[in-house]
C-alpha cells in the first residue's frame, strides 16, 4: 500500500527584544547564569507582569510577514505545570485569544507553488534551564532565559514530506531572520521546532494518529526526525499493528525515535485568562503602523531578482536566502550592471571562501565595491576571467583593490595588438614544424600555439585577441 | 487618653502643636502592645527597633517643618504586603522564612508619606478564611472577647487597630477580608475600587478579586489613609489611571437627599437579630440624615457565594503553584526526588484550608470541567456586575449589614467550612464586581459586640462612601466605647 505523511509543526521563535516579556531585564544570551533576573521573573510571591509592547509589534510584524489576521482583541492566558525551570508554577502564554490566526507561508514544490496554513501565532514567554550535574545527583537552575519573548507559530497539517516539512521551517527561519525579530540561532535554542507527524494510505482523507516529536535541533534533524517517524509508524501499519497517540524524543546519536509520554500521561495544562493582564487590543492604525515597518520578503526578493537581474530561479534562491547576502549581491550589480557575472562571481567565489572559514557576509574583506571593480575590469579587457581568479582570492586574502593587486603583480592584460603579433611571429618562426603540420590540416595544433603565445606572455594575453590574432596569421 | 488611643487626625494636631512626638507615639503604642499582644496575638512579627529608629527621624523632620501625610504614624501591615528585608508569611508555613528583595508599592507610598511600621499582622493563611484561625503562628483573638475570632482574614490588622496597637493599618480583601473583620472588630474597613490602590507586592490569594485597603478608628483616618495609597502603579497592569480626588474633602457634609439602596436579597434568612436591628436603626439615622431609603433588587445575589467559591479558588490554585520548594520558603527536609519533593513541601508546607481551595481551583479548571464551572462562573459573574450597573440608576450607595451575625467563637466554624463561607456572604458581591465598599461601626449587641453596616458604591466613588459613612458617624452618635483588655 501507499502510504503519505501528514506532517504539521509547531515552531517556538525567541525575539530579539532588549528586555525580557514581562519585565525589565536583559534578555542577552551567554550571561553568567541568574544574572539576567529579577523578582518579577523569579516568581516571587506578590509580584505583578506588565507586557512589553515591542513584543507584541515584533510578533504582529511576523503574523503580517505570514498572511495572518490579526485579532482586534487578544489576551494571555496560564498554562499551569510543576517544574523547576517554571517558578511561577505556571507559563504565561495566549490559548483562547492568539495574537494572530489564518496565515500561510508559500512553498516551492516540484515547481509549483503550494501554500501551507499557519493556524496561529500567539506570544508567550520562554521557561529556564536546568543544568544537571554529571558526577552528582543534582541539579542546577538558571533562569536567565525565564521570560524571553517567544512566539509560537502553528501551521496546519499541509505538509506531505520531510522534505517539505523542512523547506518550510527554512522559509520561516528566513522570514523571521529577515524581520530582524529572531536570530534564528538553532543550537541556542532561539528556534525550535515540534513536529506531530501521522501517516495515511494515499487517498484517504482522515488523519492517521499522530506522534508529537521533541528535541530536533537543527533542519537536518527534525528532516531525519520525521523520516524515521514515517517509517516506523509504516512498518506498523504494514505489520498489522496501530499507531498509538504519544510525544517522541527524538535521538539524535542513535538516529531514532524513542517514547517521552502518552496521551494518558499528557499534562492537563487547566488554562485560564490570566487575571494579571488586561486585553491587548490592535487597531487598524497599530496594525498599519507594522505593516509599513515590514521589509521586502524573501519569496518577493527572489521574484523580483529573477525578474529585474533575469537571472536562474535556483540564483536568485541562493542569492535570497540570507537578506545580508542579497543586500550584498544587489550592491555589487548596482556598481558594475552585470547582474549573471556578479551572481557567479557571488555564488561562487565569495560563498566558497566564507564557507570554508564559516564566516558571515557582513564580514567579508571583499567589499562590494572591490567586487563590482574586478568584474568591470573583466569586462572591459584589463584582466582575463582565469587572472581574476587569483586576483579575488587575493581580494580575500588582503581586502585589497583589485587595482592595487593587478598593479603590485603587473598583472595587467596585454590587449596590445602589436606587441601580440611580434610575440605570435616570433613563436611561429621558432616552431617551423608544427606550423607546417598545422598549415597542413592539423588543426589541433592550434591549442599548441594558444599555450606558447600564453607561456610567452605569462598568462596576461587577452585570450580572445590571441584567438583571433593566431588564426589570422596561422593560416597565413 | 492616651496616645495610642488617638485617631490619626488628633495625633497629627498634637504633633503639628509640639504637644508630642513620633517618639512618644511610639513608645505608648509599643508599651500597650506589651500589655495586651500576648491575649490578642496581632502581630506575626513586631518591628520595634525599626520602628524607633523610623520615630526618631520622623521627629527631625518635624522639628524642620516637613510634616507629611502620615509622619510619626504608628501603621500595621498584614503580612501578606511585602517588605524588603523584613520576612513576609502570609500566614504560612510555606513562607515562615520568605524575606522578600522588594517592597510592596503601598509600602513604599507609606513609607514616603511618614509612616512608622510597628509589625507584620497575623492573617489567616493565604487570606483564606473569614476567622484568621487558619494562621500557622496561632489564631488571634477578638479584643472585644477574646473567646471570640476577629474575622479574618485581615484579622491581625483589625485587632490592632481595635486594641490600640497601631493606629491604622493596612489589610487585603478578596471577599470581605477587611470589611468582616473590622464590623467584627468595630472599627472602620474600606475596600477600594478593583485598580485603585496598587497590588504589586501584594501576595496574590485571587488576583482578579484582591484589592489592599486601610482600618482605621474612624471615617476621617479612613480618608486619609486613600490618600497616601490610591494611584496608579505602571507595575501593575490592572491598576487604573483615574482621577484621585482628596478624599478628606468627604469628610463632615450632610447626604441630603441622597438615595440609599436596601437590596431585599440581602434581607432574607439567617441574619441575626441583633444586628437586623442594628441595621434597621442605621437607616433610621440615615433617613433622619436626610437620605431617601429606596429598596433595590440585585436579583443575581444569591449566586455570588457559588462564583466566588470558583473564581477565587481556581486563581488561587493558580497563584500558590509557585510555592513548590525550589526557590524560597519552605522545602520538606525529608525529600526524595522532584515530585517527591513538590507533594511532601506542598503537603507540610500548607494548612487544610488552603490545599481544600487548591483542590477545589484545581478541579475547576481541569479539562472537562472548565465550561461547567469556571467559564459558567465568569459569565454569571458578568451578571453580578451587571446587578450593580442597574442598582445605580436608582440609588448613590447600597446599604447592607457588613455580617451575617457578630463574632463568633473561636472553633465554632474550623470544622464546617460552609459556614465559614456564609460570613462572608454580604461582602463577596463587590469584589466579584470590582467596586468599593466600607463597613463602619453601628453599634453592639447585648453582649458587647461590635455590628458593622456596609456601604457599596460604584467603581471609583470611595468619596460617596467617605461622606455617607462620615455622616452616619456623626450623626448616629454611636457610644464609644473601647475593648476592655
Amino acid at each position: 500500500m501507499d502510504f503519505e505523511a501528514v506532517i504539521g509543526l509547531e515552531v517556538h521563535a525567541q525575539l530579539l527584544t532588549d528586555t525580557k516579556i514581562f519585565c525589565g531585564c536583559s534578555t542577552k544570551f551567554g550571561a553568567a547564569p541568574n544574572s539576567h533576573t529579577c523578582q518579577i521573573c523569579l516568581g516571587m510571591p506578590g509580584v505583578l507582569p506588565v507586557l512589553n509592547k515591542k513584543v507584541v509589534e515584533f510578533a504582529m510584524k511576523m503574523a503580517l510577514a505570514t498572511n495572518c489576521e490579526i485579532n482586534k482583541s487578544c489576551s494571555f492566558a496560564r498554562k499551569n505545570y510543576f517544574y523547576p525551570d517554571l517558578p511561577k508554577g505556571y507559563q504565561i502564554s495566549q490559548y483562547a485569544y492568539p495574537l494572530a490566526e489564518h496565515g500561510y507561508v508559500i512553498l516551492d514544490v516540484d515547481g509549483k507553488q503550494k501554500k501551507i496554513g499557519i493556524t496561529r501565532i500567539h506570544m508567550e514567554e520562554d521557561a529556564g534551564k536546568l543544568i544537571h550535574d554529571e558526577h552528582n545527583p543534582v541539579s542546577y537552575i538558571d533562569l536567565n532565559r525565564t521570560g524571553v519573548p517567544l512566539i509560537e507559530i502553528v501551521s496546519e497539517p499541509d505538509m506531505r514530506s520531510s522534505e517539505e516539512a523542512a523547506d518550510y521551517l527554512k522559509r520561516l527561519h528566513e522570514i523571521l531572520v529577515y524581520l530582524e525579530i529572531c536570530d534564528g540561532n538553532m543550537e541556542e535554542g532561539s528556534f525550535r521546532c515540534d513536529a506531530n507527524v501521522s501517516i495515511r494510505p494515499k487517498g484517504q482523507k482522515e488523519f492517521g494518529t499522530r506522534a508529537e516529536l521533541k528535541n530536533m535541533n537543527s533542519f537536518r534533524n527534525v528532516q531525519r526526525a520525521l523520516e524515521y517517524e514515517i517509517k516506523r509508524q509504516q512498518y506498523i501499519v504494514e505489520n498489522g499493528g496501530t499507531v498509538v497517540q504519544e510525544t517522541r524524543l527524538w535521538d539524535d546519536a542513535q538516529g531514532s525515535t524513542t517514547s517521552m509520554r502518552s496521551k494518558e500521561e499528557a499534562h492537563d495544562y487547566r488554562y485560564f485568562p490570566d487575571p494579571d493582564l488586561v486585553p491587548i487590543l490592535v487597531d487598524k492604525a497599530w496594525g498599519e503602523k507594522i505593516r509599513k515597518q515590514i521589509p521586502e520578503l524573501p519569496l518577493a526578493k527572489r521574484e523580483r531578482f529573477v525578474k529585474d537581474y533575469q537571472i536562474p530561479a535556483y540564483d536568485a534562491g541562493v542569492l535570497t536566502a540570507d537578506k545580508a547576502l542579497a543586500d550584498y549581491y544587489e550592491k555589487v550589480v548596482r556598481l558594475c550592471a552585470q547582474p549573471k557575472a556578479a551572481s557567479n562571481w557571488v555564488m561562487g567565489d565569495v560563498l566558497r571562501f566564507l564557507n570554508e572559514e564559516k564566516r558571515e557576509i557582513k564580514s567579508c574583506p571583499i567589499t562590494p565595491v572591490a567586487l563590482a571593480e574586478m568584474i568591470s575590469l573583466i569586462d572591459e579587457g584589463t584582466i582575463s576571467g582565469k587572472m581574476a581568479k587569483d586576483i579575488v582570492e587575493e581580494m580575500y586574502k588582503t581586502g585589497k583593490q583589485p587595482k592595487k593587486i593587478i598593479e603590485e603583480k603587473g598583472l595587467v592584460q596585454i590587449t596590445d595588438e602589436g606587441e601580440l603579433i611580434k610575440t605570435i611571429t616570433s613563436i611561429m618562426e621558432a616552431n617551423p614544424n608544427q606550423l607546417t603540420d598545422y598549415r597542413g590540416g592539423k588543426e589541433k595544433l592550434f591549442g599548441f600555439f594558444v599555450g606558447q603565445v600564453m607561456k610567452a606572455t605569462q598568462g596576461k594575453a587577452n585570450p580572445q585577441l590571441v584567438n583571433e590574432l593566431l588564426k589570422k596569421m596561422l593560416t597565413g | 487618653m492616651e496616645l495610642h488611643q488617638l485617631t490619626i487626625h488628633e495625633l497629627q494636631e498634637k504633633i503639628k502643636e509640639g504637644k508630642t512626638s513620633a517618639e512618644q507615639i511610639a513608645e505608648s503604642v509599643f508599651q500597650r502592645i506589651d500589655a495586651v499582644e500576648k491575649r490578642v496575638h496581632s502581630y506575626i512579627r513586631l518591628m520595634k527597633d525599626e520602628a524607633m529608629a523610623v520615630a526618631d527621624k520622623a521627629d527631625k523632620d518635624i522639628k524642620k517643618g516637613d510634616i507629611k501625610a502620615l509622619t510619626g504614624i504608628p501603621i500595621a501591615l498584614k503580612d501578606i504586603v511585602c517588605t524588603k528585608g523584613i520576612s513576609t508569611t502570609c500566614g504560612s508555613h510555606i513562607l515562615h522564612n520568605f524575606v522578600p528583595p522588594y517592597d510592596a508599592t503601598v509600602v513604599e507610598k507609606l513609607r514616603d508619606a511618614g509612616a512608622v511600621f510597628v509589625g507584620k499582622a497575623n492573617m489567616d493563611e493565604f487570606a483564606m478564611g473569614s476567622s484568621t484561625e487558619t494562621s500557622y503562628f496561632g489564631p488571634t483573638r477578638n479584643p472585644w472577647d477574646l473567646e471570640r475570632i476577629p474575622g479574618g482574614s485581615s484579622g491581625g490588622s483589625a485587632t490592632a487597630v481595635a486594641a490600640d496597637e497601631c493606629i491604622a493599618s493596612i489589610g487585603s480583601d478578596t471577599g470581605g477580608s477587611i470589611r468582616q473583620p473590622a464590623a467584627l472588630c468595630g472599627i472602620v474597613g474600606l475596600k477600594p475600587t478593583y485598580g485603585r490602590v496598587s497590588r504589586f507586592g501584594l501576595v496574590a490569594f485571587a488576583s482578579s478579586l484582591d484589592q489592599i485597603g486601610p482600618f482605621t478608628k474612624d471615617v476621617e483616618d479612613c480618608a486619609i489613609m486613600m490618600n497616601v495609597l490610591a494611584g496608579y502603579d505602571p507595575r501593575e497592569s490592572t491598576s487604573v489611571r483615574a482621577e484621585i480626588p482628596d478624599y478628606r474633602q468627604f469628610v463632615g457634609h450632610d447626604i441630603k437627599g441622597w438615595k440609599v439602596g436596601i437590596p431585599k436579597e440581602y434581607f432574607v434568612e439567617g441574619i441575626d437579630p441583633e444586628v437586623n436591628s442594628a441595621i434597621q436603626k442605621t437607616i433610621t439615622v440615615l433617613e433622619k440624615s436626610g437620605a431617601k431609603i429606596v429598596e433595590i433588587s440585585l436579583p443575581h445575589t444569591q449566586y455570588c457565594l457559588a462564583v466566588y467559591y470558583i473564581i477565587a479558588p481556581a486563581e488561587a490554585s493558580s497563584n500558590l503553584a509557585r510555592y513548590d520548594g525550589v526557590k524560597y520558603g519552605f522545602r520538606s527536609p525529608d525529600s526524595g526526588d522532584l515530585l517527591d519533593m513538590y507533594k511532601k513541601t506542598r503537603m507540610q508546607g500548607f494548612g487544610a484550608e488552603v490545599k481544600r481551595r487548591i483542590m477545589i481551583g484545581t478541579y475547576a479548571l481541569s479539562a472537562g470541567y472548565y465550561d461547567a464551572y469556571y467559564k459558567k462562573a465568569s459569565q454569571v459573574r458578568s451578571l453580578i456586575k451587571r446587578d450593580f450597573e442597574e442598582a445605580w440608576k436608582k440609588c448613590d450607595v447600597i446599604l447592607t449589614p457588613t455580617t451575617p451575625t457578630p463574632a463568633f467563637k473561636i472553633g465554632e466554624k474550623t470544622d464546617n467550612p460552609l459556614q465559614m463561607y456564609l460570613s462572608d456572604v454580604f461582602t463577596i458581591s463587590s469584589n466579584l464586581a470590582g467596586i468599593p465598599g466600607i463597613s463602619v461601626p453601628c453599634g453592639f449587641t447585648s453582649d458587647g459586640l461590635p455590628i458593622g453596616v456596609q456601604f457599596l458604591a460604584g467603581h471609583f466613588e470611595e468619596g460617596k462612601l467617605i461622606q455617607i459613612a462620615s455622616a452616619y458617624e456623626k450623626n448616629a452618635k454611636i457610644e464609644k466605647r473601647r475593648p476592655k483588655l
